[in-house]
């Protein structure tokens, strides 16, 4: 390594970013992952009008909080959780519904 | 459309991707800028912009390291950050970047002084060369990784670092003659 070299890993040493960045991005990033998150849902709410998709729509519930808490961020997580429980309720609402309507298909 | 169970995953790896390159970009960003709060704004932009296309760019890396992708991304915002600002990066920096102490001595300040021109000759260097120099040497990217970044030939990025060194060392060499 020459003197221009060493020189530049003395001048360009990497930079730390401030704690104020690190905050506003990940509250920017959680909102898109939520907002992606919604729309899924409510795609796969929408997929299980489809007997074809009842089995799936009804393991996607299991994944779904935890797909909300994925993004590695304390506060972030606790959001996730919060909402997740609501959309997992919601699922399993639906899965209840949907077995309901088999029940009643099958005459029980 | 993405399922659940892909979302999730996706959103892990993201995530992944966040946690170790985060200060990549924003050094990278912080270098390319001169100031903390456009380089900010230019490391947010970047991650937001590489959320939305992150599961394309997954599929298309074919498993290689997509820390390329994220800085390219961050070159390409830069690059229009000058184009639409007029701006040139700024010669000096702000702090953080040079240690500075209480009660220098010297030999410090010398050493500080002889960092400030080497910032200052990064700074004054064509955009390319520029660029190359701060991912080899803030980012510590190899040639390949910097080729993928700037869309060169990994034989063309070789040539381009060679002569940026050697630009900056004939600079730094004037401007000491000068003085």
């Amino acid at each position: 390594m020459n003197d221009v070299e060493r020189l530049l890993r003395s001048a360009l040493v990497p930079i730390e970013p401030p704690q104020s960045l690190i905050d506003s991005l990940e509250r920017r990033l959680t909102e898109q992952v939520d907002a992606a998150a919604d729309e899924l849902a409510d795609w796969e709410l929408g997929a299980m009008k489809d007997p074809r998709n009842w089995a799936r729509s009804i393991g996607a519930a299991g994944v779904l909080a935890a797909a909300g808490a994925s993004l590695v961020v304390v506060r972030a997580r606790q959001q996730h959780k919060k909402r997740g429980a609501t959309r997992l309720r919601a699922l399993e609402k639906s899965a209840h519904e949907v077995s309901g309507d088999i029940r009643k298909r099958l005459g029980r | 459309m993405t399922s659940v169970v892909d979302k999730a995953a996706l959103d892990r790896d993201f995530s992944e991707l966040y946690k170790a390159h985060l200060r990549d970009v924003y050094s990278y960003s912080y270098y390319r800028v001169g100031n903390h709060h456009d380089a900010e704004d230019l490391t947010e932009q970047t991650f937001l912009q590489a959320y939305r296309h992150f599961e394309r760019a997954q599929r298309e890396s074919k498993g290689r390291p997509l820390r390329p992708w994220l800085i390219r991304i961050a070159h390409n915002l830069a690059a229009n950050y000058y184009r639409d600002r007029s701006r040139r990066p700024q010669t000096q920096l702000d702090d953080a970047a040079i240690v500075s102490e209480p009660h220098p001595t010297a030999e410090l300040v010398e050493q500080r002084e002889e960092l400030e021109e080497v910032l200052a000759g990064v700074a004054n260097l064509p955009d390319d060369r520029r660029e190359a120099l701060i991912m080899r040497f803030a980012l510590d990217m190899d040639n390949r990784e910097i080729a993928r970044a700037l869309g060169r030939s990994e034989g063309a990025t070789k040539v381009l670092i060679h002569r940026a060194i050697r630009q900056l060392d004939e600079n730094l060499k004037e401007a000491g003659q000068d003085e």
